[in-house]
């Protein structure tokens, strides 16, 4: 059981191996019977529903991972069945090494109450709960006692911006506080992994960039294990380090953004990327070549800047850029015609 | 031709009809046909519960028991024991309810064993009314408000000065008591239902028959089983107001969206931490109506058991019917309805009050309700008391106005009601006569002349075209075992009554409620309407059609139909209502009229919705009808009412009950699987 004593940057801290879900009255004996070649259509005419279909993956610590799909792609189903809101038809799903799928109930609600947190599309508020108590409502289930559980409750109010309402409740906030609460929530037990199932999908879409930077300033004091659930495939471009794309329960694609946008795998993938603005989501690093000494001006630029942000001086600059890392050592350089490539054209 | 004829309902149902009046023409009466009327195969039910009963209370696992006045051991039976354990510690909690309002010595008689009997001073004082009235209008007041807070201090002021302080205690205390027994019994139920997919398939039927029976046929088992007095009647009120707190806390506990769940387990909850901080919580509101339910039930059913025994206003309304003393009547009636109408907006109030928070309040802020309330009632004990020393020789005003003693109003609705008769009687007469003569016995007739084997065709034929073989055969099962019984002509005059009365209600009820749900502001007095309506126990529709059409089956019918067209009415409202507005603007914008918009819009819209009123309407008329026996009728409802006073009444008025509800359910299953399926092709729900 214990692989987690020689857990290493490198071991994930959710690990997937081939993960089913299938609803339905035989969905067991019908996958046994499929041999893991699980078609959709079949299934359906068996009365099945096929949620997920065989979903490998890893997500590193650190990282956040984006599952993106419309509607029934089957995107909720696999976040529930990481935090085992549902059961896996078959499969196995390891976090921090240990056996999810064999977890007795109270190991499980051991690690909810200490490693696990979440946030739900339509927040999910206790509604006779204040603010605050919605938020310490983890804690004093764990047993916490009042004090500590008021107190770091507290801290929670503070850390999302809603100090002062915490005696407020929910039917009295707005969508975008009411999910901050739900954030503070998740967060209260102060979980190593951060399950977020379409956070900001209710909201308005102003409410919902600034929700988003939020996000992305908390991510980056608190850097948890993150699995990110959307249907936006702008959203899961701005936060995500990797992005699966999931269409019919299948993962069809799994890679950083860049890759995603530069080469979709299937058509279905790239019907996403096409509208998507390039200069927008690709980093310098995308279009940069080797280096040439002889043929680089002095002027430099990160690797891992936003092409649109540098647009405008990398073309007025008319000359070849040298490219740097985080450690302003050399790593390349960068022709404006790929620029204006990007921008304009194919 | 013939598919068409597989896709069309109207044709199939003339043809059902057609089919239907054949047989009734061709079959001719003859007691031994089969076709004319089945044998009563199953006439020994009734002796069946009897035996059983009996054998209970008599017979069964008998344990030698101990007695100290004989000082012997005697065999008594476990079940007798428990029901027995039962009835005195409900009749305990009534009593010491009911001594805190009147005062007494029983209660502590009864902790003390009678050991301090000599010492005349030791008895329970009563809050004196001044200060019950006081305590509603700050209850109110924190409620909802100053309206509220008038409304219940004035019902309750009006109470007591008409003499009927002492009646309505012995109601409330039966209802205090009660209502608390069927929460505490149906949340419990209804989380056990909400868990178990079993328990809940289980209680479903239950809950369904134990709906429908009319309440007189369970008042004699009771009576059997826990003896008359009441306890009896708080055991038949429990019965009868279950039912809907299981119901509601079902159906709110599902109401709760499934994220709200996951949010609880993902916060790491167990079942039993999920079960009382999450769910619960979550789904209170539906809980506290389905207590304003459990309240309301209690009042109506503790009215009605005045019959096997329990004190209060319907004991006294029960003798003042009795005795054809309308004023008398009229006047307890009202304090019924007042009664009725505090509770309800108290605890409707209660129910929609949100939380406060109290967190930052010191404890004189948190309970200043509580402290002005004690503060009030001893300034006003006292004043009662030395107020005694003023009244010294009559009674003390301020303590307490007994029964009779206060002023009345009956004289003036006594001769109210002889003008009423003097003038308009020979108008109410004639209409009283065409009816019965010209409408009522027709039918009437027109329904025993129905042979059994076209009334199942036209039942199970029903049954068939709606919901296929399975709607077919559970009608007809149902049907079947009144046809089997002795009953079967008196079911047909019960049926008879309960066409009439549907279709008079469901015509008033569509007419009003399409009306009135023509704009926002009637519609919502018309809502008011009905729930002020609703309010009153049954019992209270007779008091009026007696004082207009005396004793006789039009009196019934009357009733039946102003109780029934309440949830009509208030059905068709809600109906039409809910018909979005986008449709509404569609419908304009194609240049219809507004009765055209009726009717090929809203009413087919609205019709599933008013289908479920008028089953509603139904049951509402079933029990009225049976009810009205109590005035006289020759169907069903006659022979339950007549248990209540035989000996062995006790199987008959059981099984009759069943049949009722038999007759509710029957229709219930056509009505319920017609709307279902309306509703799933106009994709609403």
């Amino acid at each position: 059981m214990s692989q987690s004593s020689d857990s290493s940057n490198n071991t994930p801290v959710i690990k997937c191996e081939s993960v089913y879900k299938i609803f339905g009255n035989n969905a067991l004996k019908l996958l046994e019977n499929s041999n893991g070649q699980v078609d959709a259509k079949t299934f359906q005419e068996a009365g099945c529903i096929v949620g997920v279909n065989n979903a490998s993956f890893g997500v590193k610590k650190g990282e956040m991972m984006v599952v993106m799909g419309l509607s029934g792609s089957g995107k909720s189903t696999l976040l529930r069945c990481i935090s085992r809101l549902t059961d896996a038809t078959a499969g196995k799903i390891f976090i921090d090494g240990e056996d999810l799928l064999s977890m007795n109930s109270k190991q499980l609600i051991e690690l909810r109450r200490n490693k696990m947190g979440m946030v739900f599309q339509s927040f999910a508020l206790l509604p006779h709960k204040t603010v605050i108590e919605n938020i310490a409502f983890p804690l004093q289930v764990k047993g916490t006692n009042t004090r500590e559980s008021m107190a770091k409750a507290l801290e929670m109010v503070e850390l999302v911006g809603l100090k002062g309402r915490e005696n407020y409740f929910p039917r009295e906030l707005s969508g975008g506080q009411q999910q901050r609460v739900g954030i503070a929530r998740s967060l209260a037990v102060e979980p190593d992994i951060w399950f977020l199932d379409e956070p900001f999908s209710a909201l308005d879409p102003l409410i919902r960039k600034e929700m988003q930077d939020e996000f992305l300033r908390l991510q980056a004091v608190l850097n948890k294990t993150i699995m990110f659930v959307t249907h936006d495939f702008d959203e899961a471009l701005r936060l995500a380090d990797r992005i699966a794309i999931m269409k019919d329960g299948i993962i069809e694609q799994l890679d950083t953004p860049d890759n995603i946008v530069l080469n979709p795998a299937t058509e279905y993938v790239k019907k996403f990327t096409e509208d998507v603005p390039r200069e927008k989501v690709l980093k310098i690093e995308s279009i940069m070549d080797t280096y040439d000494p002889n043929n680089s001006s002095s002027t430099k630029v990160s690797k891992d800047a936003i092409i649109e942000t540098l647009a405008e001086s990398i073309l007025n600059s008319k000359e070849i850029l040298t490219v740097v890392d985080n450690n302003n050592e050399i790593v390349g350089s960068l022709n404006p015609t790929k620029v204006i490539k990007v921008i304009f054209g194919k | 031709m013939l598919t068409n004829f597989k896709n069309s309902r109207p044709q199939q149902f003339s043809f059902l009809f057609i089919v239907f009046l054949l047989l009734y023409f061709l079959v001719p009466e003859n007691e031994n046909s089969l076709l004319w009327r089945l044998p009563p195969l199953l006439k020994d039910i009734p002796l069946l519960i009897n035996t059983l009963l009996d054998n209970l209370m008599f017979k069964w696992l008998t344990v030698p028991v101990y007695d100290p006045d004989w000082q012997m051991y005697e065999d008594k039976p476990i079940f007798r024991i428990i029901t027995r354990s039962i009835a005195d510690f409900l009749l305990f909690l009534i009593i010491f309810i009911r001594e805190i309002f009147l005062g007494g010595l029983q209660t502590i008689g009864s902790i003390t064993g009678g050991a301090f009997k000599e010492l005349k001073w030791l008895y329970l004082p009563a809050v004196p009314w001044t200060a019950v009235v006081i305590g509603l209008f700050i209850l109110g007041y924190r409620l909802k408000g100053l309206g509220l807070a008038f409304i219940a201090s004035i019902g309750f002021f009006y109470v007591s000065i008409f003499g009927q302080w002492e009646p309505t205690m012995e109601t409330l205390s039966l209802v205090l008591v009660t209502a608390p027994i069927c929460f505490v019994l149906g949340l419990s139920f209804g989380i056990l239902g909400y868990l178990s997919k079993k328990v809940e398939k289980t209680l479903q039927p239950i809950l369904n028959i134990a709906q429908t029976m009319p309440h007189f046929s369970y008042l004699v088992p009771i009576l059997v089983l826990f003896g008359i007095g009441d306890h009896a009647g708080a055991v038949a009120t429990i019965i009868f107001a279950t039912p809907p707190m299981i119901r509601l806390t079902i159906l709110g506990l599902k109401k709760i969206s499934p994220e709200v769940v996951e949010s609880g387990l993902m916060s790491g909850c167990n079942r039993f931490q999920l079960l009382f901080r999450v769910l619960i919580p979550t789904a209170r509101r539906d809980i506290l109506i389905g207590v304003n339910q459990v309240i309301m039930q209690c009042l109506a059913m503790t009215t009605i058991a005045a019959f096997i025994g329990a004190k209060g206003l319907g004991f006294n309304l029960k003798v003042a019917l009795n005795g054809l003393k309308i004023g008398k009547a009229a006047e307890i009636g009202i304090c019924v309805v007042i009664i009725a109408v505090v509770l309800d907006k108290l605890s409707l109030a209660w129910a929609n009050k949100q939380k406060d928070y109290f967190a930052n309040l010191n404890f004189y802020k948190k309970n200043l309700a509580t402290i002005y309330f004690i503060l009030l009632t001893t300034i006003l004990g006292v004043i009662a008391y030395i107020s005694a020393f003023y009244f010294e020789e009559g009674f003390n005003y301020l303590y307490l106005i007994p029964f009779g003693e206060g002023l009345t109003i009956a004289p003036i609705l006594d001769a109210g009601v002889d003008w009423i008769w003097e003038t308009f009687f020979y108008y109410l007469n004639i209409f009283n006569k065409f009816l019965i003569t010209n409408v009522l016995f027709v039918m009437r007739d027109a329904y025993l002349g129905m042979p059994v084997v076209s009334t199942f065709v036209l039942v199970m034929g029903a049954g068939y075209i709606i919901g296929g073989i399975r709607s077919c055969i559970i009608v007809g099962a149902l049907i079947l075992f009144i046809a089997l019984s002795e009953y079967w002509n008196r079911a047909l005059i019960t049926a008879y009554m309960a066409t009439f009365a549907v279709g008079v209600s469901a015509i008033l009820g569509i007419v009003t409620g399409s009306l009135c749900a023509r704009n926002e502001i009637s519609a919502k007095f018309i809502l008011g309407v009905c729930d002020f309506f609703q309010t009153f126990p049954s019992f209270i529709y007779l008091i009026p059609v007696i004082l207009l059409f005396g004793i006789t089956d039009t009196s019934v019918m009357i009733a039946a139909i102003a109780y029934a067209s309440v949830p009509a009415t208030r059905y068709t409202v809600e109906g039409l209502r809910s018909v979005p507005s986008s449709l509404h603007d569609a419908a304009s914008m194609s240049g219809v009229s507004n009765f055209q918009r009726w009717k090929s819009i809203e009413l087919p819209l609205a019709f599933p919705h008013i289908m479920l009123g008028i089953n509603q309407t139904l049951i509402f008329a079933l029990m009225m009808i049976v009810l009205g026996a109590l005035i006289g009728t020759e169907d069903l409802g006659q022979i339950i009412m007549g248990c209540l006073s035989r000996p062995n009444g006790a199987g008959i008025g059981l099984t009759l009950g069943i049949f009722v509800s038999f007759i509710c359910l029957a229709a219930d299953n056509l009505i319920r699987t017609w709307a279902d399926e309306r509703k799933k092709l106009l994709g609403i729900e």
